[in-house]
């Protein structure tokens, strides 16, 4: 099919098995699934500028549908993804604006591929290590004592004494989150999205991969409330983000709605799906996820060909 | 048990199939009359272009969420 936009030969199959593929993540991980659906389209020969901004695009619609339902099942918090949004909007300017000057400088493909790498590896190492530790704990603390079964499912992180550390930052003004138990300070939250926005605007997507682990280890929020409240704030932030990429031309919308088709029905199956797993256990499942990305990038990258 | 896996299999098939089937349709009769206007407005109209964009994109999700679920519904009430 000829995208004329991009001015494009992709097969709409293979648009439409990747959006099923990263629909389902999304549900799942509360993810925009960035790190498999930018490579995906590099690999068939978009440029970095053009695979961002229409992951941005299309991961508007996807989130709409996954947050939906997590917000049926009370997986969102709304206060907490309001205030994000606003951090995340600023990131993802500054995300935009730098994709744009390496446009002019000729050289996004490289240093965006080089980049993406890095941080696809990292974090899948960083989470692995992290779900591990976790799940050791809860098998030394349910050996020790007599442990119930609630306390298999109960969502806990190896990084709780740090969290707790930074909840007791007081600086002003401090904000009060019921759903998620949480008092934090406004310029943590601020600081995580905006950090969140920055990778979106420059790798797209909604930043997930990023913004869920911070959500979980730096605000201490509930896995699976991180999950929900991610894809109801990647609306707002996405929506601002695929604005802003596509005034800069950016965005080629039909290959988004494409992908959308096969995004609408892997969401739902990947939201279904958090109910039967307990949160070090979602995080575990994460793992490859980025890993799968980076891979397809260096393949693009010392290739050269199109997949 | 496995009765009801085989069951929720099979309404999971035909659910992709008939998708399938009103997706190609999509694809065919929407996208390909969309390309020329939405190229137009991509190379003259940036601003307007971005926000048909999003509209485009939120307006297809919620139209997409409204047939998969009325199609989960369907099948699922008949295999049961």
């Amino acid at each position: 099919m000829f995208f004329p936009i991009s001015n494009s030969h992709i097969s709409p199959i293979y648009l439409v098995v990747i959006g099923f593929l990263i629909g389902i993540m999304g549900g799942f991980f509360g993810v925009g699934g960035s790190f498999i659906a930018g490579p995906a389209l590099r690999a068939v020969g978009l440029d970095w500028n053009f695979a961002i901004g229409t992951d941005i695009a299309h991961i508007v619609g996807k989130s709409v549908v996954a947050a939906k339902r997590h917000r049926a099942l009370g997986n969102v918090d709304l206060r907490l993804g309001l205030i994000m949004a606003i951090g995340t909007m600023g990131g993802t300017e500054v995300g935009a604006q730098l994709i744009q000057m390496l446009k002019r400088a000729g050289n996004v493909n490289t240093v965006v591929s080089i980049i993406s790498i890095a941080i696809y590896v990292s974090i899948s190492t960083f989470m692995i290590w992290e779900a591990w530790r976790t799940l050791r704990l809860q098998k030394k603390r349910k050996s020790r004592s007599k442990a119930t079964k609630s306390a298999n499912k109960k969502d806990e992180s190896s990084f709780s004494h740090r969290t707790r550390a930074i909840q007791r930052f007081h600086l002003w003004p401090m904000i009060s989150l019921p759903t998620s138990g949480v008092r934090i300070s406004l310029w943590v939250i601020i600081l995580v999205s905006f950090i969140g926005g920055l990778f979106a605007g420059f790798l797209g997507g909604g930043a997930g991969y990023i913004r869920m682990p911070m959500l979980v280890y730096v605000l201490g929020i509930p896995t699976h409330l991180a999950v929900g409240t991610d894809l109801f704030e990647i609306i707002l932030s996405a929506s601002y983000g695929t604005f802003s990429h596509a005034i800069k031309g950016n965005v080629d919308i039909l290959i988004a709605l494409v992908m959308n088709t096969g995004a609408a029905i892997g969401a739902q199956i990947g939201a279904i799906l958090t109910q039967y797993f307990a949160g070090p256990k979602i995080r575990l499942a994460f793992v490859p996820l980025p890993l799968i990305g980076a891979a397809i990038v260096i393949y693009t990258m010392w290739t050269g060909h199109k997949i | 048990m496995k009765a009801d896996r085989a069951a929720t299999l099979r309404a999971f098939v035909i659910e992709l199939a008939v998708y399938a089937v009103l997706v190609t349709g999509y694809f065919f009769l929407v996208l390909h009359f969309l390309s020329g206007w939405l190229q137009d407005l991509h190379l003259h109209h940036a601003m307007v272009y971005a926000l048909v964009a999003i509209a485009l994109v939120i307006g297809q999700a919620v139209v997409l969420e409204i047939v998969t679920t009325w199609l989960f519904r369907l099948l699922r009430g008949r295999s049961e």
